[in-house]
């Protein structure tokens, strides 16, 4: 495996990761989705959780939102176990999941309102931050429409804006731009890259639409529930000594030859 | 999107960490889930109009068919005859809580297939707290659409003691937990909404028929000594009795305790089922499901 390490807990200046994954495994039955991955983010950044269908990205979503339980090995969110401290862990974290989730009978507000009182967030505070996140995803004024009226776009627009309302740390998106137009497929990232520059939001992006990966990103690459590789991107590029990211993409997935999963640093 | 949106109006999401939440962030929690279920409700009119429907074509058209011929002799807590609307109107009021509290665990298994009960899992607050409220929410539900019946009953001549109508409030609370956290516990055993069906033939009308909501104890002893024990044995029995007893201001203390105790036993199985890392919801990461 590539191995170019994001920020660890305990390393160098005491940071704390984002998200520190160790020597996680899951298996549905006997099938096993995810074997001993490790790997972990340092806050403010953008990391891109790469893979193809069944790679293991939405069960390793899964597990770091506590939906399923780690029975093997460990995640910590900001130092927070997910087992043994997941309310706090919860606190630092916003997901957008892969299925729509927004209640198609409410309202975008009242969806909004919903979530934030599942943070604890109320009254005029809870009123003040869904105005506020409205206009960042650019979605103002729609406070009163159906959530059932919008389009795919705007649905995953106030899905980011109810994951941002509790003002998380770490942001996690599973394959956030599934199904959706170029133009918002290109807004949304746009706004999430944003939040990274501008609020030192850490954001993991899980995706298998490798244009959606910049040079300076970071990737975690996952191929049928083993981490091949993780490090920035150009620095996976080089290693896998291919000229771009899709070629060093198609070279991790590709079976039974020469893989970046082969090549040590 | 936006993507020119100033630092000063993002400024609002700066990741931020506090203390342990408090009350006053619990009570917001829980006013949201309630909030929520009713505001579901509301939107959902033909269920409302249904869950009203329903036992009134049982008060309307069967009591009135079968006033002749069933006659209800003078028991506990009734201290003369009693119309057999009369009689039936409690059982009515727990087929409506029953019938909720099945709904609200239909209404999981969707929430949970159609993803929207993740939004509810991730919640930082305790699991058992989310479950609790989303409990209250559809008792609170359930007790809003009793009192409706209760209300069209009244202006068709069925009638408690005034006081009765407050009485009953605890009783149906309880009663309504008890059933909302049995509904809850079935959701977590159903993987997919078709097998829903299942808990209509299998729960609601078992528990229903198998209880004094549509005819005493004593008679169903006597038609069937084994049936008679099936009724001992089923909560819904003993739900109805507290109701019954309520409407006059008695507490029948057997049932009282039957409700409670069962209340506390699923409520326990419902928060070990939906725990990740014990109960049901384990088995269903075994086999791929949706949390």
């Amino acid at each position: 495996m590539i191995g170019v390490q994001h920020v660890r807990t305990g390393g160098p200046g005491n940071e704390v990761a984002a998200l520190d994954v160790a020597g996680v495994s899951h298996s549905y039955g006997s099938k096993r989705a995810l074997n001993n991955v490790s790997f972990s983010i340092a806050p403010a950044t953008f990391t891109v959780l790469l893979g193809l269908n069944g790679a293991g990205k939405t069960t390793l979503f899964s597990l770091i939102s506590h939906l399923y339980d780690t029975r093997h090995g460990s995640i910590r969110i900001f130092g927070h176990d997910i087992r043994r401290a997941s309310g706090e862990a919860l606190r630092c974290v916003g997901i957008v999941f892969q299925a729509r989730t927004l209640d198609l009978d409410l309202s975008v507000y009242q969806n909004l309102s919903y979530h934030a009182s599942l943070h604890g967030i109320g009254g005029r505070e809870a009123r003040q931050r869904i105005a506020t996140l409205l206009e960042t995803v650019d979605m103002q004024g729609r406070e009163h429409d159906k959530a059932r009226s919008l389009s795919g776009g705007q649905m995953r627009r106030i899905e980011i804006a109810r994951a941002l309302l509790h003002r998380p740390s770490l942001l996690l998106l599973d394959e956030a731009t599934v199904g959706l137009d170029i133009q918002s497929r290109a807004g949304i990232l746009a706004t999430i890259r944003r939040l990274v520059h501008t609020e030192g939001i850490g954001v993991l992006w899980a995706t298998h639409l490798i244009d959606e990966v910049e040079d300076g990103d970071h990737a975690v690459v996952l191929r049928q529930g083993n981490l091949v590789a993780s490090g920035t991107v150009s620095d996976l590029i080089q290693a896998s000594g291919t000229g771009s990211i899709r070629d060093a993409f198609s070279k991790l997935n590709r079976s039974g030859t020469a893989g970046i999963a082969e090549i040590s640093p | 999107m936006s993507t020119s949106a100033t630092p000063q109006k993002l400024a609002s999401v700066t990741p931020v960490r506090s203390g342990a939440f408090g009350l006053r962030h619990y009570l917001i929690c829980l006013k949201g889930v309630v909030l929520r279920e009713c505001l579901r409700f509301l939107h959902q009119r033909e269920r409302f109009i249904s869950s009203l429907v329903r036992p009134l074509v049982w008060l309307f058209i069967f009591a009135a068919g079968f006033r002749q011929v069933l006659g209800v002799s003078i028991i506990p807590p009734y201290k003369t005859y009693v119309l057999y609307e009369v009689y039936i109107t409690p059982g009515l009021c727990g087929m409506i809580l029953l019938f909720s509290g099945m709904q609200s665990s239909l209404s999981m298994v969707y929430d949970r297939e159609m993803g929207n009960m993740r939004t509810l899992l991730v919640s930082p607050f305790p699991r058992w707290f989310l479950l609790v409220s989303k409990m209250l929410a559809g008792v609170a539900v359930s007790i809003a659409q009793v009192y409706a019946f209760l209300i069209v009953a009244w202006f068709w001549g069925v009638k408690a003691p005034p006081l009765g109508y407050l009485f009953v409030l605890p009783a149906l609370f309880l009663s309504g937990m008890m059933l909302c956290a049995l509904g809850m516990l079935l959701s977590s055993m159903i993987k997919q909404l078709e097998n829903f069906a299942g808990i209509m033939n299998f729960v609601i009308f078992p528990g229903y028929f198998a209880s004094p909501a549509l005819y005493p104890l004593w008679r169903i002893q006597e038609a069937s000594p084994l049936l008679y024990k099936i009724c001992l044995v089923n909560p819904f029995t003993y739900a109805v009795e507290l109701i019954r007893f309520a409407f006059y201001g008695q507490v029948d203390w057997v049932s009282l305790g039957v409700v409670a105790g069962c209340t506390l036993l699923f409520l326990a199985a419902a928060i070990i089922a939906y725990d990740p890392s014990r109960g049901l919801m384990t088995r269903k990461q075994d086999t791929g499901g949706n949390a």
